[in-house]
């Protein structure tokens, strides 16, 4: 009996670790750290500067900012894009086509676009065909935008392909032999049943667009400044940790607000679709 | 002849080179229950998504009041589906549900209350309006998607299985509220169903189907006493189905012996397949038997015994009888010229109808009534 017991509780052992080393651990210290001013004395002296600095303050409206623009455009692209994919015959192919890129490191892409973009890059040279530019293209923000949209196109097509292949096509003719049109159809029961994969998508991309730090720096030739940027900054060039971690704490919640925002309330529901 | 609500005349469908459909020609009239009947993969419900306008015939024409709708799209066409799965939209209440059709159609406020309680009503959910659909027991969903296809007072009304996942009892209620609700709004239903007792139950008219096919349409009646084939007599019911030859008219052989029947029209020493149904067998003694038969086992079915008998050729036999046998006891089975139904190999229903009326006027009224009107 005890025994039973004790195995039991043994199942459990993996994951209480992974979780404690890997989750709560790190989260912890990034807490207690940004309660440690230059001194190493603990004090609020972080946060203070922080909610008192216009700079941080417009890093971080600008974060959010550039996070929404990405996701918009990402989600922009990405549902339409989901929703053709699913009416293709071969529908698994094009999906590993969408999701192969996310296979290359990210570095290695920002790398590829610095060669796309730059003044001597591929459309410089297209465009000096027709006697035009060379135009400045990298390290603009357009082309940061671009670039950060590139990136999260799969990490949202993906949760709304999944939704959209979840949806029961009943519901479709169901919606049509009730009279509705095509786009009537898609804007009351298509949508509204798709809007779980469309949330996960929007929380997949929004949060991890928050603190994008690379792309600036390489796309975007630091003219955009996001929250990701300065807590790189502090951690390895002005080696103000304390600083850096309450960035990331203000960060995970922003993060936290974002995932109550599109939380699915009524999940037991919404999942009901068969 | 009443001019039908729905037709369809020689109708394909084809995936690749499979052939779904094989030439469908069949006519609905204005308020009647029919019924498609077959096993699944038969077609059945591709016919009603083509009517319905999900699906388009390949080859060959469908109209609806006279006009061919071939290429009118689904929420053009004047006739309402009840889903196999009802397809109740989960993020709206049963209200919004029944409405959603009505509101397309941008009816009045009040209008569209009034007859979303009336449809309810019909379907005896009246206070149901504001539930989740996901408060809903099998039996309520069924009803709401029917409300949902009525409220729309469609010509026609098509149901795909609408009844396969309710459990038995509830399944017997439904079939008298169908019928009921059929008559009360006197809009042609178009049912389909793999279930014969259901299409026995509820039909004016079936059509049975088997792989693309329409093999035998009728009155329940008829189809269940007149089977044209093998397949159609093995489908509908239980039987036993025995090869014989057709000695003349009205005298079959078969098990090795020659017996008075009510059929002909047929060449004389004709090979031919003769069914009895198990119902139509009284088991009696061994010296007023037309057959002996061993009995082998029997199974308590509620309201009847089902008996498993074999004769001396080892032929099985299968006995439905309200009494109770006893387990190899040698007995005699009995029945009347009338219960023997004899069908001839690779007859098709035009044939059928047409052998029929050759020999029906000739005979005797008690005989033929039985059989064919």
């Amino acid at each position: 009996m005890s025994n039973r017991r004790f195995s039991n509780w043994a199942f459990y052992v993996p994951y209480g670790l992974w979780i404690g080393l890997f989750v709560i651990a790190p989260v912890a210290l990034i807490i207690y750290q940004s309660f440690l001013n230059l001194d190493h004395h603990f004090s609020l002296e972080n946060y203070a500067t922080f909610f008192k600095s216009s700079t941080y303050l417009m890093m971080t409206v600008n974060s959010v900012w550039w996070a929404f623009l990405i996701t918009i455009f990402t989600l922009l692209i990405s549902y339409p894009t989901a929703y053709f994919i699913h009416q293709l015959k071969h529908a698994q192919l094009w999906l590993l086509l969408v999701i192969m890129p996310t296979w290359i490191n990210i570095l290695l892409k920002a790398y590829a676009f610095i060669g796309i973009f730059s003044q001597s890059g591929i459309i410089n040279q297209f465009l000096g065909l027709f006697g035009i530019g060379p135009e400045q293209f990298l390290f603009t923000n357009a082309s940061f935008l671009f670039v950060a949209t590139y990136i999260q196109i799969p990490f949202m097509i993906l949760p709304i392909y999944n939704a959209l292949d979840d949806l029961n096509p009943s519901f479709i003719n169901a919606s049509r032999d009730l009279g509705a049109t095509n786009w009537q159809t898609f804007s009351k029961v298509t949508w509204p049943l798709t809007l779980p994969g469309v949330k996960a998508g929007i929380q997949s991309v929004f949060i991890p667009s928050l603190s994008l730090f690379m792309l600036t720096r390489l796309i975007g030739g630091n003219k955009v400044i996001t929250l990701g940027t300065a807590i790189e900054e502090h951690f390895l060039t002005t080696m103000n940790w304390g600083m850096g971690s309450t960035i990331g704490v203000i960060l995970i919640i922003a993060m936290v607000i974002i995932m109550i925002l599109t939380g699915d309330r009524k999940s037991s529901e919404g999942r009901l679709t068969r | 002849m009443v001019e039908p609500i729905v037709s369809l005349k020689n109708v394909h469908k084809r995936y690749g080179d499979a052939e779904v459909l094989k030439g469908i020609t069949i006519d609905l009239e204005q308020g009647k229950f029919y019924t498609l009947l077959g096993p699944s993969g038969c077609g059945k419900t591709t016919i009603l998504r083509i009517i319905a306008g999900f699906s388009d015939a390949t080859e060959g024409d469908v109209y609806f009041n006279g006009d061919r709708i071939n290429d009118l799209p689904a929420n053009k066409r004047k006739v309402n589906t009840v889903f196999q799965d009802y397809a109740l939209f989960p993020h709206m209440n049963v209200h919004d549900n029944v409405a959603y059709g009505l509101n397309l159609q941008k009816t009045a406020k009040n209008e569209i209350d009034d007859r979303v309680q009336q449809a309810l009503t019909s379907v005896r959910l009246a206070d149901y309006g504001n539930r989740e659909i996901s408060e809903l027991s099998g039996g309520q969903k069924q009803r709401v998607a029917i409300a949902r296809a009525i409220v729309m007072q469609p010509k026609m009304l098509l149901l795909d299985e609408p009844l396969s996942a309710l459990d038995a009892k509830l399944r017997r209620d439904m079939q008298y509220e169908l019928r009921d609700l059929q008559e009360r709004l006197g809009i042609t239903f178009l049912f389909v169903t793999h279930d014969q007792e259901e299409a026995l139950a509820m039909s004016d008219e079936i059509f049975v189907m088997n792989v693309g096919q329409v093999l035998q349409s009728g009155s329940p009646v008829d189809i269940y006493d007149e089977p044209i084939n093998h397949f159609v007599a093995d489908f509908i019911g239980e039987s036993n189905i025995l090869t014989g030859k057709m000695i003349r008219d009205y005298e079959v052989e078969f098990v090795g012996k020659r017996f008075e029947c009510a059929d002909g029209g047929m060449a004389p020493n004709e090979p031919v397949e003769v069914v009895l149904r198990p119902e139509d067998l009284d088991i009696t003694t061994v010296d007023d038997g037309k057959l002996t038969v061993t009995i082998d086992s029997q199974l308590f079915r509620g309201d009847y015994y089902e008996i498993i008998a074999y004769d001396g050729d080892h032929n099985e036999w299968l006995i439905h009888s309200t009494n109770p046998a006893t387990d190899g006891e040698t007995v005699g089975l009995t029945f009347e010229p009338y219960d023997i139904h004899v069908m001839r190999l690779h007859e098709s229903e035009a044939e059928f109808d047409a052998r029929i009326e050759t020999y029906t006027e000739e005979t005797p009224e008690d005989e033929g009534a039985a059989s064919h009107e």
